[in-house]
């Protein structure tokens, strides 16, 4: 949603200065000729990829919404049959196990999206100064990013244990205060554990983000803010900060995404446990439908993500639209 | 800054460094600092064994291939794609630009199983010799592996914003020369959009399903050991008793490409993201 | 894939682009098929010495005869399941492929698998708990099985004062809590006993299942398998899941304890629950090993049974099948299973065969155990959703969710899948 909003705001200013300004071009017979090959080239050049993208993932979606509807298993000796709603009532009636996937994916998000933006951006901003080796921090804040997110997972399932590293770390600053404490086996931390190395993994591509969008403000202004005797905090809040507008709106949808799309961390390293503490929304699309069998009814937790996705990027477009 | 710095890379340190010991010098250094210094016994035993275990070379081929091939393809289709949004009129380009939108908030983890069914019923024409013969379905190959991963939404998106970025009345100028849109495109418009090319290259072989992190696609769609990805590897080390050093080595084996690959490209990559980033 | 027809493929194709090996077809693993070649699955990826084994077969069977060609490609195990199912929702199963013993009724009821057709002269040599059944027909039989049962060493169990249980007279309920809570007293370790609880997948169900069985509870009701009621949450089941937990909020186990008993070989754990395949690395490191009896909670000491086991799919060759298991069903090739992996051999005169579980072998007890207390988990095609249910709820046992609701909530996913599924043919 991002994307339309820029793509609609880009198109926007180009095309109306191309109106405004009237540029001399081709006279009006080329003119038109010009348009219809612009038509069929146009056309063309979209071909592969529209094809392509019918196929392979409109298709697929397509299919997994009329699932949605039947009581379809992933091997039967049975034929499907058309069920009506019944997933979709029992989903939001009976299926306890999915409510609380709700509630944990909206909470996960509700956290890691201020948590890797802001985050993002503190780094961006450490790393854009002009210091010795920032190409070295650049380096390690984005290592995570590199490194696979199922290399990530069994990584952290490590250190996480009752006498494993962090454990250990926290016991040496608190000065042997801490006692340790299994994270990834206590449903009241897991979340909170996973919430870490998720923010750990992801932050360095948002840093990277706000990074290209720090550098594309011209120095030339920061020097006109300098003059005028403003302070570092000020130039930042009224200089900076407006002029990242884009880059904010593009990482808050990218985020959400992601972040509502948590599956890989929560499979490897807590299978939605303890007591149902990690369980997402991925999660038991992924479990009710395909390893449970019960295709269907994953079809219809699937559709419902969807439509929450779309709904909540809808209202974030809506919140951060410009009001001029 | 530097204290912000060990935390990135604590966890990547004490797994090259796990990777040198034996399990059970991986467990009991695990309380102590001990676990990021390489102390006691050390060997390679570890890394020889995971070529015992595993076909690592094999895997990695297949790997490098896969990715090369959904990068190299991803960048012609979705950048035509993304050229034609972004910079020419025609019937249906609100229609596609609304689709890619769609699909940019549609997980891949959410569409598999219908995806698994579709390609393995779809056909392909092989060749017997130099007769074309018609086959069904695409599992245990490395177009099931390639194809479906070729076209991006976020890819296109990318590109779309950028060549919005470029100088208005390239094309028609061209036209004026009598270039079609092709050549336009290929000797202006391309070259004129290397950072972004550098961009989405990146970002395939870092976020995409199918390249270097392809994992339950694979684990899916292909069954022959010879066409396996690097990551499926990873599960041939929990077999009953899982061998924790030998996860760490082959862990290893399998970061260090990416790592060397963003040393050596780290300066263009950040200068053409930020080249090719968020304009507005 | 034949470097030949690669060549080949490459100059048809007139050298373009995607001339690599992207344009081969590889099939000639996979689609069972009467075509005298066998394709052959097995989940033994990264275990080398399996390979070796089912490779040694593949070659002397090769070798014996003209009409079949039989080929191998091993899986990992984990995702092992999720590669089969995948491959049969597009049909392309190879003829021969291994099977986890609980997974046959439902792999046969979807239409996987076809019957055997092997003679109970070769069959009735193999313990019941390796051979595959539903609904009466055999479907599958395995090389070898495996035991469960409690790792201990005699030094600490004196130490502490405990007896030392027998078959002939198992730890009692009571004697267990009694010997657990000695082991610990002195503090000389953090836990009393290991029962490896990170393990996710299979081994819920397989390992603390039987516990369930020996308290009178079970997965569901075995007379009509059309339910779970009672069965998994009655008061039999109450009471397990209540003692089971009980271990853990004490302190005695660890909510946390890794794969493969690694808190008993490091020297955390005073005993540990854990299989066979484990046994030889626990004699390495401790001189005193002891192989117990699980105890009798009242209805006799269980642990669990079926493992890895080969099937004929529905679409392979039934002839080159068979002609393929009465092969690698000798006892010879048992006994070399289980002589590579220390597993436990499915046949007596095999068992003589091997090292170590021969009549006068050190891991003999473990071929007694599986005999006398084996349960099979339920034979019905529900199994797929029990064990993944069970392993779900059995975890929320286990870090201390309240006992009764969750057995509730188990019985009603499992029993409203078997409706959804009109009782599964049952």
């Amino acid at each position: 949603m991002a994307s339309a909003k820029l793509a609609s705001r880009a198109s926007a200013s180009t095309e109306g200065a191309a109106a405004g300004a009237a540029p001399p071009g081709p006279s009006r017979p080329r003119r038109r000729s010009f348009a219809r090959a612009e038509q069929r080239a146009g056309a063309a050049f979209a071909v592969p990829g529209v094809a392509l993208l019918l196929l392979f993932v409109i298709g697929p979606a397509v299919v997994s919404l009329v699932l949605a509807f039947t009581n379809a298993r992933l091997i039967s000796p049975t034929p499907p049959e058309f069920v009506g709603l019944e997933n979709f009532q029992r989903a939001f009636g009976e299926d306890a196990t999915f409510h609380k996937s709700l509630l944990n994916t909206f909470l996960f998000a509700a956290v890691v999206v201020p948590l890797q933006g802001g985050l993002g951006l503190v780094l961006a901003l450490l790393v854009n100064q002009k210091l010795a080796g920032r190409n070295f921090f650049r380096t390690v804040f984005f290592l995570p990013v590199i490194t696979s997110m199922v290399v990530v997972s069994l990584l952290w399932r490590f250190l996480y244990q009752e006498d494993g590293l962090i454990n250990s770390a926290l016991s040496m600053v608190t000065g042997g205060a801490w006692a340790g404490q299994a994270w990834l086996a206590n449903p009241s931390t897991a979340m909170g554990a996973i919430v870490v190395m998720s923010v750990w993994q992801g932050v360095g591509f948002h840093m990277i983000i706000w990074l290209a969008g720090l550098q594309t403000i011209p120095e030339e202004i920061y020097e006109a803010g300098a003059l005028d005797g403003t302070t570092p905090w000020q130039r930042f809040r009224y200089l900076t900060l407006p002029l990242l507008k884009p880059t904010f709106v593009f990482v808050l949808i990218t985020i959400t995404i992601a972040a509502m799309s948590l599956f890989v961390q929560v499979n490897i390293m807590t299978a939605g446990g303890p007591v149902g503490s990690t369980s997402t929304i991925v999660f038991q699309i992924v479990q009710k439908g395909f390893q449970q069998q019960q295709m269907g009814y994953g079809a219809a937790l699937s559709l419902i993500f969807f439509c929450i996705v779309l709904a909540l990027a809808l209202v974030q477009r809506h919140l951060t639209r410009d009001r001029d | 800054m530097t204290v912000l710095a060990g935390f990135f890379l604590f966890p990547i340190v004490f797994m090259v460094v796990a990777s040198l010991k034996n399990d059970h010098q991986i467990f009991a250094d695990m309380n102590s600092f001990k676990a990021f210094l390489p102390t006691g016994d050390l060997s390679l035993a570890n890394y020889a064994a995971v070529f015992d275990r595993v076909p690592f070379w094999r895997f990695l081929g297949n790997t490098l291939f896969v990715t090369a091939m959904v990068t190299g393809f991803g960048l012609v289709v979705n950048s035509m794609c993304g050229y034609a949004l972004a910079r020419m009129r025609w019937k249906g380009r609100g229609l596609v630009f609304g689709l890619i939108i769609a699909t940019l908030i549609l997980p891949f983890d959410t569409t598999i199983v219908p995806l698994v069914y579709l390609v393995a019923n779809l056909p392909w024409v092989g060749f017997n010799g130099l007769t074309p013969v018609l086959e069904l379905g695409w599992l245990n190959t490395y177009r099931v592996q390639i194809i479906p991963f070729i076209v991006n939404a976020f890819s296109i998106f990318l590109f779309a914003q950028y060549f919005k970025s470029l100088p208005k009345g390239l094309e028609e100028a061209a036209a004026i020369d009598g270039a079609g849109w092709l050549r336009t495109y290929w000797r202006i418009i391309v070259p004129l959009s290397k950072p972004v090319f550098a961009t989405v290259a990146i970002l395939t072989v870092v976020t995409s399903p199918a390249t270097w992190n392809a994992y339950l696609w694979p684990l899916m769609t292909v069954q022959s050991e010879e066409l396996r990805p690097v990551m499926v590897g990873v599960q041939y080390f929990f077999q009953l008793d899982t061998a924790w050093g030998e996860v760490m080595a082959y862990m290893t084996m399998i970061t260090l490409p990416m790592v060397i690959v963003f040393l050596v490209f780290q300066r263009a990559f950040i200068q053409s993201i930020a080249s090719a980033g968020m304009k507005d | 894939m034949q470097r030949r027809n690669l060549m080949k493929l490459a100059a048809a194709s007139g050298g373009a682009a995607l001339a690599g090996p992207a344009l081969a077809a590889c099939t000639t693993t996979s689609g069972g098929s009467a075509d005298g070649e066998l394709a052959l699955w097995s989940q033994a990826a990264g275990s080398p010495a399996e390979v070796e084994v089912t490779e040694a077969i593949i070659k002397d069977f090769n070798g014996s005869q003209d009409t079949y060609k039989a080929s191998f490609e091993p899986f990992p195990q984990e995702v092992y399941n999720d590669t089969v199912n995948a491959a049969a929702l597009s049909g392309d199963l190879p003829d021969l492929l291994t099977v986890d013993g609980p997974n046959v009724p439902n792999w046969a009821w979807a239409g996987h698998l076809q019957p055997l057709d092997l003679s109970t002269e070769l069959t009735d040599k193999f313990l019941p708990t390796v051979l595959g059944k539903f609904q009466g027909e055999l479907y599958a039989v395995g090389h070898w099985e495996a035991a469960c049962s409690i790792f201990a060493r005699q030094s600490v169990l004196d130490a502490a004062d405990v007896r030392v249980p027998t078959m002939e007279s198992p730890w009692t309920r009571e004697e267990f809590d009694d010997a657990l809570q000695r082991v610990v007293a002195d503090g000389a370790y953090q836990w009393a006993i290991d029962f490896s609880t990170a393990d996710t997948g299979e081994w819920f169900p397989y390992a603390y299942s039987p516990f369930l069985q020996s308290f009178g509870g079970d997965l569901i009701n075995r007379d009509t398998y059309l339910s779970a009621e009672g069965a998994l949450n009655g008061p039999e089941a109450l009471a397990w899941g209540q003692w089971f937990q009980g271990l853990f909020t004490s302190g005695l186990a660890n909510v946390e304890s890794p794969v493969g008993a690694e808190d008993f070989m490091q020297g955390k754990a005073a005993m540990a629950f854990h299989g066979n395949w484990g046994a030889l690395a626990a004699m390495d490191l401790y001189d005193d090993m002891l192989f117990l009896p699980p105890p009798d909670f009242g209805n006799g000491p269980k642990i669990g049974g079926g493992s890895w086991q080969w099937a004929v799919t529905s679409t392979a060759d039934t002839a080159g099948a068979t002609s393929w298991l009465e092969t690698a069903f000798s006892d010879e090739y048992v006994a070399e299973f289980c002589n590579q992996t220390g597993q436990i051999p499915a046949t007596d005169a095999a068992a003589e065969l091997t090292e170590h579980y021969g009549t006068d072998g050190d891991l003999r007890m473990l071929v007694d155990y599986s005999k006398a207390y084996a349960v099979l988990r339920p034979e019905t095609p529900a199994y797929t959703v029990i064990a993944s249910v069970f392993s779900q709820y059995a975890g929320n046992i286990v870090h201390g969710g309240d006992v009764q609701e969750a057995l509730d909530a188990a019985v009603a996913e499992i029993d409203a899948d078997i409706e959804s599924n009109s009782g599964y043919g049952f």
